[in-house]
């Protein structure tokens, strides 16, 4: 599915807070984490998450580590804050606002 | 994982990873995190089957166009983006104007400014070597060249450059940029001071700092709410002290050389240094001082934080030894009439202090030593100034209130406010209670508050002290 650029920028911020909620992780483990749960709809350009998550960490909702990796190289591992987890409720309820309404007027005019 | 060790393999990402190194808005840290995605995509791509060059075409498409991604990286981190103001143009068909058009505006702009100075001449306000300056070019000194710089930003952030005629709207915002230099040069000339007069002096120096918020808001244009915009416009008046700092001592070298050369003829050149060097070089290394911070900053590293990183330590030391001379020898601050001022000028400085280690600072790092001594440095000025306040407070009690008092105390209040809930931010900072874009933002949320400040000085102070 081809997506607006706004809607994906705008579902950025709570899709890899919800991510590091579940754990903690790294820029292409969040990635294939967005693929799987979206079933491949939802496609970021790869390079894009980074400077995401450096917002994020600017803002203090991310906390992030260098250590090392299975594979030898040192790794960037972030981690949600409690701040973070503040965003990501916040977040909820607005998208969920948002899904409500769309729900709502889509039902009405589907059963119309 | 075999795959990894093929040669030209690893030769296509040493290329790429130099590629991708020289952008300059991504750091040695952000490449290696993004070199580190690319080697995790090659391996699932190669163990799903794909052949080592197949593989790395893939992951690079998939990594997205760099020019696109630099551009991201540059506004998220535009602490970098200061040193070489490149955000790419955001199409490829906004081409920049062309280096020497801006140098002719800039000369242009010089020159008006270095002319209008000497424009009040021709109506009865003479520049002479022999009088003091006349308080019509105090009062009036900040309108000959801000006006022009605000200009020169409007024209440098002008948008849609290159193919999108004027329309309303930048009518709407050159109008809106010249409103506040209308009005300072109304509250400026409006008021009948005597030719003696505090009030008067205190608008000389209150006006250039509420008008340089105006330069400041044609400087960022809209990005005056958005993140780092106000910090950009901070690193550039520091910068740009610096640079008229410099220009200024050329211009003295420049005037030993006129005045000993004409003398050595037998003549003397003070009206020439005194009515034109002076007053034009003056008004024209602003203009020029800005172009070259706007031009050079790749040039020279940062140098209002250098000093900082060099004068906090010195300034901490000299705050506390004070202190503790003080508490020893147990003699009372002995209040003159310029040490109110004096004390102002300390909160001036620590605040300068605070606010440039901040512009400098990655607001991702941890806190480290420097930070524990900007806290110590704030926590000593606030006691030094506390006890000086407390002398002040009652020479005013006893002599009552004048022009300069209530002013000067004005602004020992609003830098103490700032400095007291800055040094709460640090010590929770410190603790990590608080990250430290809570400082920063404090900081910049605050710079309209001086401006403001000083606006009510020029425009209710005269009439209040009835002038004098």
């Amino acid at each position: 599915m081809d997506m607006k650029k706004d809607l994906v920028a705008a579902s950025a911020t709570p899709l890899v807070l919800a991510i590091l909620a579940e754990g903690d992780s790294y820029g292409y483990a969040i990635i294939k984490r967005v693929t799987e749960l979206s079933g491949g709809h939802l496609q970021w350009t790869d390079g894009m998450l980074y400077p995401v998550l450096h917002r994020l960490e600017r803002q203090g909702h991310v906390a992030a580590k260098w250590s090392a990796s299975e594979n030898g190289r040192r790794r960037k591992y972030y981690r949600i804050t409690r701040e973070g987890r503040a965003q990501l409720a916040a977040q909820r309820r607005q998208w969920q606002v948002v899904d409500g309404t769309l729900r709502g007027i889509w039902t009405r005019t589907c059963t119309a | 994982m075999t795959t990894l060790a093929d040669r030209p393999l690893e030769e296509q990402i040493a290329q790429w990873r130099a590629f991708v190194r020289r952008r300059p808005a991504l750091h040695g840290p952000d490449v290696e995190e993004l070199e580190g995605h690319l080697r995790d995509q090659l391996v699932a791509l190669t163990d799903a089957g794909l052949a080592g060059d197949e593989a790395f075409l893939v992951a690079v498409k998939r990594m997205g166009s760099l020019d696109a991604l630099s551009r991201e990286f540059a506004r998220e981190h535009s602490e970098r983006l200061w040193k070489q103001l490149v955000i790419a143009p955001a199409t490829a068909d906004e081409p920049a104007a062309p280096a020497h058009t801006e140098i002719l505006i800039v000369l242009g702009l010089a020159v008006a400014a270095a002319l209008a100075i000497k424009v009040p001449a021709l109506f009865g306000h003479p520049l002479s070597p022999d009088e003091e300056l006349p308080p019509f070019y105090a009062r009036n000194a900040s309108l000959f060249v801000f006006p022009l710089l605000a200009v020169y930003f409007a024209w440098k952030r002008r948008p849609g450059t290159g193919h999108r005629r004027q329309d309303g709207s930048d009518v709407v915002r050159g109008l809106w940029l010249a409103l506040p230099f209308a009005a300072g040069a109304v509250f400026a000339n409006v008021f009948p001071f005597p030719s003696v007069s505090d009030t008067q002096m205190l608008t000389a120096l209150h006006l250039p700092i509420a008008l340089w918020l105006a330069v400041g808001f044609a400087y960022v244009r809209s990005r005056w709410f958005a993140d780092g915009g106000r910090m950009d416009f901070v690193r550039f008046s520091g910068e740009l002290v610096i640079y008229y700092v410099l220009i200024a001592l050329g211009g003295g070298v420049f005037t030993a050389f006129t005045i000993m050369m004409f003398q050595a003829i037998g003549m003397k050149a003070d009206w020439l240094v005194a009515g034109w060097v002076l007053p034009c070089g003056a008004m024209g290394a602003v203009i020029i001082g800005s172009w070259l911070v706007e031009a050079k900053q790749s040039v020279i590293e940062n140098m209002a934080p250098v000093l900082t990183r060099l004068f906090t330590p010195l300034f901490t030391i000299l705050l506390l030894v004070f202190l503790a001379t003080m508490a020893w020898t147990g003699s009372p601050i002995n209040v003159e009439r310029e040490v109110l001022i004096g004390f102002d000028l300390l909160l001036v400085l620590v605040v300068g202090l605070v606010l440039y280690a901040a512009s400098a600072r990655d607001p991702r790092a941890q806190p480290d030593l420097f930070d524990r001594l900007q806290l110590l440095l704030v926590v000593s000025a606030l006691v030094v100034d506390g006890v000086a306040l407390a002398a002040i407070a009652a020479r005013i009690s006893e002599f009552g209130f004048t022009p300069n008092r209530v002013a000067a105390l004005g602004e020992n209040l609003i830098l103490l406010v700032n400095l007291a809930w800055s040094a709460r931010l640090y010590a929770r900072f410190l603790r990590r209670r608080v990250s430290f874009a809570a400082l920063e933002q404090w900081q910049i949320a605050y710079l309209p508050v001086y401006a403001a400040w000083a606006a009510l000085v020029v425009v209710v102070f005269p009439p209040l002290f009835g002038y004098r």
